[in-house]
């Protein structure tokens, strides 16, 4: 129960985290910014925010966020990453539970 | 300036080893990594046991660069196995191994560099491939197919690091006497240095010299080249 509580809170905050780095990289990139990003908001491919580049630091700027904040070194480097369907980054929420995972595992 | 950082693999012995305390000499803080631990130790050199083809410890590593140091400046690929075996007489463990080492921890190790040394708009990468490549030497295929595909990933990686100020470049030594190459017999080699322009082994100066010029900070222009010793290629 607790363990569930745990991982819905950390879903949560990598949420936060993403959208943070997210900003970030739009910024860096001059990209607009759009309506409030929300957790379905796509990142890539049709109506996405971001072409491959700004995808690459994006993934990489949340690795650095996701080292300082839960001090594990993981890498969101994944072969499905440029699937439609499939892309563990289609979605802000797709790419928490991806890190989430990665997080877990690590531990 | 701040004294440049810099990741060497393999410095457990031989050429890496040579790498390390040049670097060290010149002021550099140097990291290194091998499966075993070392018997030397140098003030301004940092050792971590790591096998290069696990991902998860490059990751580790670079990210303890990162706490240190908040950059990167030089990776220099350097870890490699030799296999030294007519392919008739080669078991498929042994080619895996030779990849691994030589092709996968080069790739995994350029790319958490990359990601480091981008942040800094700057960074340089010496991989080591070997004049058995452009020599077709026979005997060895596995090591000369795991370093003609160190030398397609210098070209390709050249190509997508640009942007970031990263430069990728490779060095292919000819024989030089370490471990490596000690298992070979003195008739085999004689008849490869035969086939180079200067015919004698090289030197670790020699080898230290190529990765001078790709890391010097005005070699900025050069990437996705391989610099060929004693005249080969
Ligand atoms: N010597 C030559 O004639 C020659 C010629 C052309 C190219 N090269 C290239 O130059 C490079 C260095 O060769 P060398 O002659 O110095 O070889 P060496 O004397 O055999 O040393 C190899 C070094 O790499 C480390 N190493 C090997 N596999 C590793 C792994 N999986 N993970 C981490 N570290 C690893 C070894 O330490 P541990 O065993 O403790 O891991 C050792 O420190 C290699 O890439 C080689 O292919 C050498």
């Amino acid at each position: 129960m607790s363990d569930q509580r745990n991982e819905a809170q950390e879903i949560v905050g990598l949420n936060e985290l993403i959208i943070e780095c997210v900003n970030d990289v739009r910024e860096q990139n001059d990209i607009a910014p759009g309506a409030d990003i929300s957790p379905d908001a796509r990142l890539f491919g049709r109506e996405g925010m971001f072409e491959s580049l700004a995808l690459v630091n994006l993934i990489t700027s949340l690795e650095e966020a996701i080292e300082d904040k839960f001090d594990v070194a993981i890498s969101l480097a994944d072969e499905r990453a440029m699937s439609q369907n499939r892309s563990p980054y289609r979605t802000i929420a797709a790419l928490a539970e991806y890190a989430a995972e990665l997080i877990a595992e690590q531990r | 300036m701040p004294s440049p950082v810099t990741l060497i693999t393999g410095t457990r012995k031989g050429i890496g080893r040579s790498l390390a305390e040049r670097y060290v000499g010149l002021g550099h803080a140097v990291i290194g990594c091998s499966r075993s631990e070392p018997e030397w130790t140098l003030d301004g050199y940092t050792h971590q046991i790591a096998d290069v083809a696990d991902e998860k410890a490059a990751r580790k590593i670079v990210s303890s660069i990162r706490k240190a140091h908040g950059r990167l400046d030089n990776l220099i690929n350097n870890a490699g196995i030799a296999m030294m075996n007519h392919s008739l007489l080669t078991p498929a463990s042994a080619v895996r191994d030779v990849l691994e080492t030589n092709v996968l921890g080069t790739f995994v190790f350029c790319r958490e560099a990359a990601k480091l040394m981008k942040k800094n708009s700057f960074g340089r990468i010496v991989n080591f491939s070997t004049v058995a490549v452009p020599m077709r030497l026979e005997g060895e295929a596995a090591y000369v197919a795991s370093k003609a595909a160190v030398v397609s990933l210098t070209q390709v990686l050249a190509r997508e690091f640009a942007e970031y100020g990263i430069t990728v470049n490779a060095v292919g030594p000819t024989p030089v006497q370490t471990d490596l190459i000690g298992a070979v017999p003195a008739e085999k080699i004689d008849a490869l240095l035969a086939r180079q322009a200067i015919g004698r082994l090289g030197t670790l100066d020699d080898v230290a010299n190529a990765v001078d010029f790709f890391i010097r900070p005005e070699s900025g222009f050069i990437t996705g080249q391989v610099l060929y010793l004693g005249g080969v290629g």
